[in-house]
């Protein structure tokens, strides 16, 4: 904390009162962070830190643009809820972080250490070859000898500084006998110092101190650029966690406390608000409402609760309010037990090779046994080491894999940043390559393909004074039925009739009073209908039988253009949902998809996709629920909207930030684009070392041929992967 | 050839000073809102008087 109550060394109350000076920081640990998604300009910072430093309760608040965030240092008692009004005056959205969620983002360790290691190899670099360009153009004895004595004092430091990643690196594969590309690369730093060192004690011509700190550069700019891409994903994915609050209202004695989940305990009386989520498990025992549990199970029909039902974490509560008392807390709610089921699926996960991963299973051998060759060849023919040792070691440099650290890293980078771009968040580093592979998409309905509110069907088929009664029964209700009903009927330029004494009876529905007769909309048993398989809502206007209003599920916009896409892209689209055959089978054939499955249980997801890669196909999951997680675990690549519960954003590679679902179709095309070139870049940089190795092996090789070959085929790659930007 | 003597020791010094500074403006968290600081300099708010 740096705005703390400094002591007060004055003894004469007047001096007390007098306010001491503080110096103002940016708050380092701040303890409320709002997300202002809409700020943009200079005027926006100046008008938020001004509202919310002359807020009273406020020590200090600071903008972040980049990341559009508000870090404020304020008293205990201040609550982010207090000022988001203060914002929302302003004109700007804001939305709560939860703090705890963010602070991997905030201390970004990795990202500078990697930074601090890339500037000094740059640095290091550019004076070694300043100097090394002397020798070059021909500079000779003892100044020659002179250079090389300077370069061997500054490259020894660097390297042994800014290549730690590659040692750790190489050395983890090593202890576990394997080889990755790392291991090529520490050997030819290492051989090349110690030749160079040796040849440079013998007064020698050829020293490759300029090409072993170029080396690290380069590669430590691939490895940054990977991070980088990773990083920025991770930040907006804990972001989405960190911007729901777990935080429940908790009764005592009669008096409300709101306190965060994680100190709820079993036997716990809770309120939950009609909108709120189940924090926890547990039981009604006071109120009547109705549940959403279409993230769960993907059922769309709402649910009654009445004291007694029990309920799960991750329910909505629609109309009434619900005290429970909570039978299972934390780790024991059924959210939490299905991270089990995940953890089943994944490991059932092929384990997929990444494409630089298998790149260097071919290369890294193939370059020791190249360089061990030359080395005994050389030996065998001249008997003399320090001639074959300098030759192994110009090979090593030669073949090293700088065009290939390069090439994936900067190709995922362009590919992931114009992703980003359409609102989509690769969140793991293969996602790409294996969203390239794939060949069927599974979609579940409830949530992903569908927008989760309903929509009006029969308004035409109703009489108009019928609709005219129910809109005025709906008008006061939050119910989604109810805001639906309202907004189909006032588009269609219904104004209500007059209905007095209109009441919300909360699980039920609302009643009232028109000329004279009692009036009702609500659920079928309560209005005396039949129920039906169709999400519906009754209408008992006194008078003849009840009325039925039906409602489907609306589509999520891009829906139907994903869908198209994909199958005119020849991939093969199915539908599993847990929903009821009727609502799966008619969204099934308005969007044109042959094959679906309804009723499905979490586990029978998870199988059919495990089904499918056993045929042998790539699976692609795209999927929201709690139901869902198991599934977008199994499959080979998966991608949950923004709105999906956050277990299923964790459980899937990529997440779609927006409302749309059209980018989906695009990420594939994009992703096999990336793939082609990040293939293109393993060609160039293989081409560069079929003109260079006979060179080395021939012993012609000299630095700065070696220098040349590395830097133009690394600017090559980096350039070519620039291209899939535009 | 004596003008080496000083004028290595000058470009290494000169590429160290900017290596430094460069470490001091990572360690001092300078990187860390770029957009943000590119605007504020266009704010006049403390223009006649530094900010407290």
């Amino acid at each position: 904390m740096t705005a703390q109550m400094r002591p007060q060394m004055a003894v004469c109350p007047g001096c007390v009162a007098a306010p001491s000076e503080a110096v103002e920081q940016a708050p380092t640990e701040a303890r409320l962070a709002l997300s202002l998604p809409t700020i943009h300009c200079q005027g926006c910072i100046s008008a938020v830190e001004r509202a919310l430093n002359a807020h009273p309760g406020v020590q200090s608040a600071r903008v972040n643009l980049t990341l559009k965030r508000a870090l404020i240092e304020a008293d205990p008692d201040l609550r982010a809820a207090d000022l988001i009004p203060v914002m929302e005056g302003l004109g700007y959205e804001a939305h709560e972080l939860d703090l705890t969620a963010l602070a991997a983002t905030q201390n970004d360790k990795a990202g500078r250490d990697l930074l601090m290691r890339l500037a000094v190899a740059g640095f290091a670099s550019m004076n070694v070859m300043l100097l090394s360009i002397s020798v070059w153009s021909g500079a000779s004895d003892a100044t020659r000898d002179m250079f090389h004595w300077i370069s061997a004092a500054i490259t020894f430091p660097a390297i042994i500084f800014s290549a730690q990643p590659f040692f750790k690196n190489a050395w983890s594969a090593l202890k576990v006998g394997r080889l990755n590309m790392d291991v090529p690369i520490v050997l030819a730093l290492v051989l090349a110092l110690v030749t160079s060192l040796w040849e440079t004690s013998l007064s020698g011509e050829h020293a490759y101190f300029d090409a072993a700190l170029t080396l690290t550069f380069f590669l430590l700019a691939g490895r940054y650029l990977d991070y980088r891409t990773r990083a920025v994903a991770r930040s907006a994915a804990q972001e989405l966690a960190a911007l729901e609050v777990p935080r429940a209202t908790r009764l005592l004695d009669g008096h409300e406390y709101e306190v965060p989940v994680a100190d709820l305990a079993i036997g716990d009386l809770i309120l939950v608000r009609p909108g709120g989520r189940m924090p926890v498990d547990g039981e009604v025992v006071e109120g009547h409402s109705e549940l959403d549990r279409s993230l769960l199970t993907g059922e769309t029909l709402p649910v009654f609760a009445a004291p007694g039902t029990g309920v799960s974490a991750g329910e909505v509560n629609l109309t009434g309010p619900l005290t429970i008392r909570a039978t299972a807390v934390g780790e024991e709610t059924s959210l939490h037990r299905m991270a089990d089921l995940v953890a089943i699926a994944e490991s059932g996960r092929s384990r997929y090779t990444s494409l630089a991963d298998s790149a260097a299973k071919l290369y890294a051998p193939g370059v020791h046994i190249l360089s061990a060759l030359a080395f005994v060849g050389w030996y065998l023919y001249t008997f003399d080491v320090r001639t074959a040792l300098n030759i192994a070691a110009a090979v090593l440099i030669i073949t090293c894999p700088c065009a290939l650290g390069l090439a994936v890293p900067a190709v995922t980078t362009a590919a992931s940043g114009r992703l980003f771009k359409k609102g989509m968040l690769i969140k793991h580093s293969t996602a790409l390559e294996r969203l390239a592979g794939v060949d069927t998409v599974v979609f579940d309905k409830t949530g992903t393909l569908t927008a989760g509110t309903p929509q009006l069907v029969n308004l035409d088929q109703i009489d108009r004074s019928d609709i005219e009664i129910a809109l005025a029964l709906a008008t006061p209700s939050s119910h989604p039925l109810s805001v639906a009903l309202v907004r189909a009927a006032q588009e269609a330029g219904i104004s209500p009739a007059e209905v007095n004494d209109l009441r919300e009876v909360p699980g039920y529905g609302t009643e009232g009073t028109y000329q004279g007769r009692r009036v009702r909309l609500g659920r079928a048993a309560w209005v005396g209908a039949e129920q039906c398989s169709q999400t519906a809502a009754w209408l008992d206007t006194g008078e003849g039988s009840p009325r039925g209003l039906f409602f489907t599920d609306a589509l999520r916009p891009g829906a139907a253009e994903a869908v198209r896409a994909l199958q005119a892209a020849g991939k093969d689209v199915l539908l599993i949902s847990g929903d009821t055959t009727g609502a799966v089978e008619a969204l099934a054939q308005r969007l044109g998809i042959d094959k679906w499955v309804a009723e499905a249980l979490p586990e029978d997801k998870a199988a059919r996709i495990q089904m499918l890669a056993d045929q042998g196909k790539n699976v692609l999951m795209v999927g929201d629920g709690l139901n869902d997680t198991a599934a977008l675990a199994a499959a080979h690549v998966s991608i949950s909207p923004a709105s999906a519960l956050d277990a299923a954003r964790v459980a899937s590679d990529i997440v779609l930030l927006g409302q749309d679902l059209e980018p989906i179709a695009e990420a594939c095309t994009v992703a096999g684009k990336a793939i082609r070139r990040i293939r293109e870049n393993f060609r160039l940089a293989t081409l560069y070392n079929v003109i260079a190795v006979p060179l080395a092996v021939a012993g012609l090789a000299t630095p700065l041929i070696a220098a040349l070959a590395m830097s133009s085929s690394s600017i090559t790659v980096s350039l070519n992967a620039l291209r899939l930007k535009s | 050839m004596s003008v080496l003597s000083y004028l290595i020791p000058i470009s290494l010094i000169l590429g160290g000073a900017a290596l430094v500074g460069f470490i001091y403006t990572v360690r001092a968290n300078q990187y860390d809102d770029p957009e943000g600081d590119a605007r504020r300099i266009l704010s006049d708010e403390w223009d006649d008087h530094p900010k407290p």
